[in-house]
C-alpha cells in the first residue's frame, strides 16, 4: 500500500479552487451578471404565463435549470481550461513529475470544479431570490443532483482537457457538444411541452435527468421520478471518475 | 550507493524513431555528471523518462535503490527537473508558484527555504509579480527554483543556463556547486562544453541514441583527448606520397602554410613531440612558428559524436 500524498492532494486542490478566484469577473461575477440578464429576459418577457402540465409559472420553472446549467459549464470549464492551459504553458509536467497518484489528481481536480459550480450556484440563486418564489424542498437532493452534476461535468472537462491539443479542441468540445446537452437537458422547457421524439431524445440525454432532478429539488415538481434517476445519475458519476482515473493512470496524451 | 543506475534504457516513438537505444550508465551519488550529446542525441528523453513525461520502451532505473517504476512516489519526492522548455503557469507569483510546487510534492512550504531560493536565483524583488511579466531568464531561474524547492537529492538539469546571461550562468553554477558540495547529486544537459569540464566530475556522452562514452571527466580527457603539434611555415605547404608515408605516425594534415601532427605518447610515457618535431623539420625545414594544442572536452566531444571534422 503505497502512502497517500494527502499534502499535494490538498495543495493541487488549493490550487485549482485559487486559480478560479484569481479571474473573479469571469467565474463569480458573470453567473451574477447572466442571472440579472436572465431576469430581465424571462421574468418580464414571459409575465406569469405556466408551464404546461406543471401548474408553475415559466421563470419559477427556469430557475432552477439555469443555475443546473450555469453549475454543469463552470465545472466542465474548470476542469478543461486548466489542463489545455497547463498543457499549452507547459505547467502539466509538474502534475506528471509530482508523486500524485491518478485517484489523487482526479479527486482534486472534480473537488475543485464541484467548488466552483456550487460557488456560482449560490451567486446565480442568491441575484434571483428576491425575485422568484423557489425553496430548498428537498436539500438531499438538491446536494446530490448538484454535486454529482458537477462531478460528471468536471470529469468530461479533465478529459477533454487530457485530450485537447489547444484551446481550439476545447472550443470545439464546449460548443458541439457541452453547449447543445445542457441546453437540450430541458432547462428550457419541459419534456412533455416536446413532441414525442424529442422527449425520446431528452430521456438518453443525461444531463436531463441531472436538470430535472435538480430542479424537482427546489420546485417538488418534475418530468421524472428524481429518486428513481438517482441510479442513471450515480452511475454516470462512478464511470466519469474511473474513466478520468484510468486515462490520467495511463498518461493518455499526457505521456509519449 | 549509485543514485542512478540505468539498465538497457530504450525508447521507440510512435513515429519509429529510435531516441534511446539499449542505454546504461550509472550517476554515482553526490557526483556533479554531466550528460552531453548533440541536438537529438537522446538526453532529454532520458531526462523525460525519469521525470515521468515519457514512457520507455524497455529497461530499468532505480534511484538510489529503488526501482523508479515501481516506487516513482517515493523516487519522484527525491528528484527535482528543470525541464529544457520554459513553463510557467500565468495565474500565480513566484512566491506562489514555488509554495504550490513543494506542496504537491508532499512538503510543507519551507518559507526561509523559498526566500534563499529566491534570493540566490536573483528573484526576490520580482517575487510577487504574475509569471507574465517575468524576462525568459527570470522564468527559467524559476523553474530551477521549482526543481529546488522540495529539497530532492538527485537535481536534473536539462539545459537550464540556455537564454541566461554570463554573470547569472556563473553565480548560477556557484550555487549549484554549493549544493553539490552539501551532498545533493546533480545531472547536467548543457551545450556549454567548456561549463561542463568545469563543473562536472563525471561524463557520459550520447548520440542518435546510443552511449558512447561514460566515465570520470579527468579519465575521459586523460585517455580520449590527444594533442597536436602544429607548425607554420612561410611557403604552402602540400603533402606528398613521401611525406605522408614519413609521418604515417603523426597523421599529417596540412592546412595553406601550416602542418598539423597528432601526437601520442612512447612507452615511458612521454610525449612523441620531440619525434614529431624533428621528423616535420626533416621533411619541411626548420618552422616559423610552432605549438602544441591538447583537445579539450569540446574536442573530444566534437570527435566522438562525429561532429567535428577536421579538429583545428
Amino acid at each position: 500500500m503505497k502512502p497517500i500524498n494527502f499534502l499535494g492532494t490538498k495543495t493541487l486542490f488549493k490550487r485549482e479552487v485559487r486559480r478560479f478566484l484569481k479571474v473573479k469577473m469571469q467565474t463569480v461575477v458573470t453567473p451574477a451578471m447572466t442571472a440579472l440578464i436572465y431576469l430581465l429576459i424571462f421574468r418580464y418577457a414571459m409575465g406569469d404565463r405556466l408551464v404546461p402540465g406543471l401548474d408553475i409559472d415559466y421563470f419559477t420553472f427556469l430557475v432552477p435549470g439555469l443555475a443546473m446549467m450555469a453549475m454543469l459549464q463552470n465545472a466542465f470549464a474548470n476542469t478543461s481550461s486548466s489542463m489545455i492551459m497547463g498543457k499549452v504553458m507547459g505547467m502539466h509536467i509538474y502534475l506528471l513529475m509530482a508523486p500524485l497518484s491518478a485517484v489523487e489528481v482526479v479527486f482534486a481536480f472534480l473537488a475543485a470544479a464541484v467548488v466552483r459550480a456550487v460557488i456560482v450556484a449560490v451567486v446565480f440563486l442568491g441575484v434571483l431570490a428576491p425575485f422568484v418564489d423557489i425553496a430548498l424542498l428537498h436539500p438531499g437532493v438538491i446536494l446530490l443532483y448538484g454535486v454529482s452534476g458537477s462531478i460528471i461535468m468536471g470529469g468530461l472537462g479533465l478529459i477533454s482537457g487530457m485530450w485537447a491539443k489547444d484551446f481550439d479542441n476545447i472550443a470545439m468540445v464546449t460548443n458541439f457538444v457541452i453547449l447543445p446537452l445542457t441546453f437540450l437537458s430541458g432547462v428550457f422547457y419541459s419534456v412533455k411541452q416536446m413532441p414525442a421524439i424529442w422527449q425520446q431524445v431528452n430521456y438518453i440525454n443525461p444531463f436531463f435527468y441531472l436538470t430535472d432532478g435538480f430542479r424537482f429539488g427546489f420546485l417538488g415538481v418534475g418530468d421524472t421520478n428524481p429518486y428513481a434517476s438517482m441510479g442513471i445519475v450515480l452511475g454516470s458519476v462512478v464511470v466519469t471518475i474511473l474513466a478520468c482515473w484510468m486515462l490520467w493512470h495511463r498518461g493518455w496524451r499526457m505521456k509519449e | 550507493m549509485h543514485a542512478l543506475e540505468i539498465q538497457g534504457l530504450g525508447k521507440t516513438y510512435k513515429n519509429g524513431k529510435t531516441a534511446l537505444n539499449d542505454v546504461s550508465l550509472t550517476v554515482p551519488q553526490g557526483s556533479f555528471f554531466a550528460l552531453l550529446g548533440p541536438n537529438g542525441a537522446g538526453k532529454s528523453t532520458m531526462i523525460n523518462v525519469l521525470a515521468d513525461t515519457v514512457r520507455p520502451t524497455s529497461g530499468q532505473v532505480s534511484l538510489f535503490g529503488h526501482d523508479l517504476f515501481a516506487d516513482r512516489g517515493w523516487c519522484k519526492r527525491r528528484m527535482g527537473v528543470v525541464p529544457q522548455e520554459i513553463a510557467f503557469d500565468p495565474f500565480f507569483t513566484p512566491i506562489e508558484v514555488l509554495r504550490f510546487t513543494s506542496g504537491l510534492f508532499g512538503c510543507k512550504p519551507d518559507k526561509a527555504w523559498i526566500d534563499e531560493l529566491l534570493e540566490r536565483l536573483e528573484l526576490t524583488e520580482h517575487c510577487s509579480k504574475n509569471t507574465r511579466q517575468l524576462s525568459g531568464g527570470m522564468r527559467r531561474r524559476l523553474l530551477v527554483a521549482q526543481a529546488l524547492v522540495h529539497r530532492p537529492e538527485l537535481v536534473i538539469l536539462d539545459e537550464p543556463t540556455a537564454g541566461v546571461d554570463v554573470e547569472l550562468r556563473r553565480r548560477l553554477w556557484g550555487f549549484m556547486r554549493e549544493l553539490n558540495g552539501k551532498g545533493i547529486t546533480i545531472l547536467l544537459t548543457t551545450h556549454y562544453l567548456d561549463e561542463a569540464e568545469e563543473l562536472c566530475d563525471q561524463v557520459a556522452i550520447i548520440d542518435k541514441g546510443n552511449l558512447l562514452t561514460a566515465k570520470p571527466m579527468k579519465q575521459l580527457i586523460q585517455d580520449v583527448a590527444s594533442s597536436h603539434l602544429w607548425l607554420n611555415y612561410a611557403k604552402t605547404i602540400a603533402l606528398s606520397e613521401d611525406d605522408k608515408s614519413a609521418l604515417a605516425a603523426y597523421d599529417p594534415r596540412t592546412s595553406e602554410t601550416g602542418v598539423c601532427l597528432k601526437l601520442g605518447r612512447l612507452e615511458d610515457g612521454n610525449s612523441t613531440f620531440h619525434q614529431a618535431y624533428e621528423a616535420a623539420v626533416a621533411r619541411f625545414g626548420p618552422p616559423i612558428d610552432a605549438g602544441v594544442r591538447s583537445e579539450d572536452l569540446e574536442d573530444v566531444f566534437l570527435r566522438l559524436t562525429g561532429k567535428g571534422g577536421v579538429v583545428s
